[in-house]
């Protein structure tokens, strides 16, 4: 299993901003994506993720194209984005299965996954009423509710605290063990044991 | 059938939502019949006068009011999301915006199906055409619904798509707009309308075919943004 990048480049307007961008990543490993703002960060997650075609140059999943894979791999990846994907209207538990609905290799049940990241008594409650953090921390629930190698996060620990941020990393690792592989980007310092992470520094 | 099972639920995720936000399906209901009320009053209680603007004004009201409700369509999906889980679900897109749109009809179209027989009456029009008034309705709000839906998918990276959308949109609803109008017409006057519905039985056909997949790529140049 394997997600390679080969001479990556994104155009944005009429501004370069980045190009034959080469990387390797294998299971164990998080690819942390680091730059300024406007570095082109959220472009190539996006990239990463099938969002977006890339202007120059091919993704391989596998050794495969994502664009020829198509299906395959997006069940193959979870995405989370700068905004958390939650109908305020429904409530966490309707949320969630929702993703579930959406994905459909489930491997734990909600009530579980609501538990691993605290929000077990808000199980009928509506994310109206919860704080930044605590929707950000319902949205990371989809990630361990189905079994996916690849996890696409964009900013995950945005509005999380303290303790919300140890959580997200105790489940990075966790997934890590598991054979799962992540890129993330992040503007903070991400504790993460350094022999599994692969830092990528995007300069204009 | 996992994407059966997906399009069940993504229908019950967005009936449930419309049900929490009544108020807001219950709009463009009341711009209906706002709009069909206006007439009378701006050009006067003549009965036979009313009798023959009845299928022209019912249509443009419906017309106009499923334009006003498309926004509710993919705009908030896109602004808190969800619409990039839609994109990157292992499912086919075209599939789960199809309950998407039935979803938006059902919520949109379907009361206002109800109280077109009875805005249709109060404006005169002949009892025996209120059967065909239905029929083109049934066959022609869902086609309102998906080619709107494209107009929407097309729009929602701009932030203030709504006039835009209008232009792009109505010039696509003319001819149902002249299909149906039409045969509430024929049928008034106590003629045949097969042709006519037949027309837009194929029109509802073609759209439900195509537009699904002009659909889910316009959402996806959307989220590349």
């Amino acid at each position: 299993m394997s997600l390679i990048s080969r001479e990556l480049a994104c155009v944005r307007g009429h501004r370069t901003l980045f190009e034959k961008l080469d990387f390797t990543l294998a299971p164990g490993y998080v690819l942390l994506v680091e730059g300024d703002n406007g570095s082109g960060k959220t472009s190539l997650l996006k990239m990463l993720a099938g969002l977006r075609a890339p202007d120059h140059g091919d993704i391989l999943w596998n050794g495969t194209s994502i664009r020829t894979l198509g299906a395959d791999y997006r069940s193959q990846l979870l995405w989370l984005g700068h905004a958390n994907g939650l109908k305020e209207d429904l409530t966490a538990a309707e949320n969630l299965r929702i993703a579930q609905a959406l994905h459909a290799r489930t491997d734990r049940k909600i009530n579980q996954v609501l538990e691993m990241v605290r929000l077990r008594g808000y199980k009928h409650t509506r994310p109206r009423l919860f704080s930044a953090g605590m929707k950000r921390r319902l949205a990371l629930a989809r990630l361990l509710l189905q079994q996916a190698p690849l996890w696409i996060l964009d900013e995950p620990q945005a509005s999380l605290d303290v303790t919300g941020i140890a959580m997200l990393e105790s489940f990075v690792h966790q997934h890590l063990a598991d054979g799962g592989m992540a890129v993330m980007t992040s503007h903070h310092s991400v504790s993460l044991d350094d022999e599994c992470l692969v830092r990528l520094r995007l300069t204009p | 059938m996992p994407t059966m099972n997906t399009f069940i639920a993504l229908l019950k995720r967005d009936l449930l939502i419309a049900y929490r936000n009544r108020s807001e399906v219950l709009n463009p209901l009341m711009f209906f019949v706002l709009v069909t009320m206006l007439f009378p009053l701006g050009i006067g209680p003549s009965p036979n006068l009313l009798q023959n603007i009845a299928p022209g004004v019912v249509w443009v009201a419906a017309l106009l009011s499923a334009l006003l409700s498309l926004d509710s369509l993919f705009r908030s999906d896109y602004d808190d999301g969800s619409l990039e889980q839609l994109v990157l679900s292992p499912r086919p897109l075209a599939i789960i915006v199809v309950a998407r749109v039935l979803a938006h009809w059902v919520m949109s179209a379907l009361p206002l199906l109800l109280l077109s027989p009875i805005m249709a009456t109060a404006l005169n029009l002949p009892v025996k055409a209120l059967g065909t008034l239905l029929a083109t309705l049934v066959l022609g709000t869902p086609v309102l619904s998906f080619i709107g839906a494209i107009g929407v998918a097309l729009t929602l990276g701009l932030k203030r798509s709504g006039m835009l959308l209008a232009l792009l949109v109505i010039p696509l609803y003319i001819p149902i707009l002249i299909f149906g109008a039409g045969a509430v017409d024929i049928a008034a006057a106590g003629l045949p309308v097969t042709g006519q519905i037949y027309i837009l039985a194929a029109l509802l056909i073609l759209s439900a075919t195509l537009a699904p997949m002009a659909i889910a790529a316009a959402l996806k140049m959307s989220v590349s943004q």
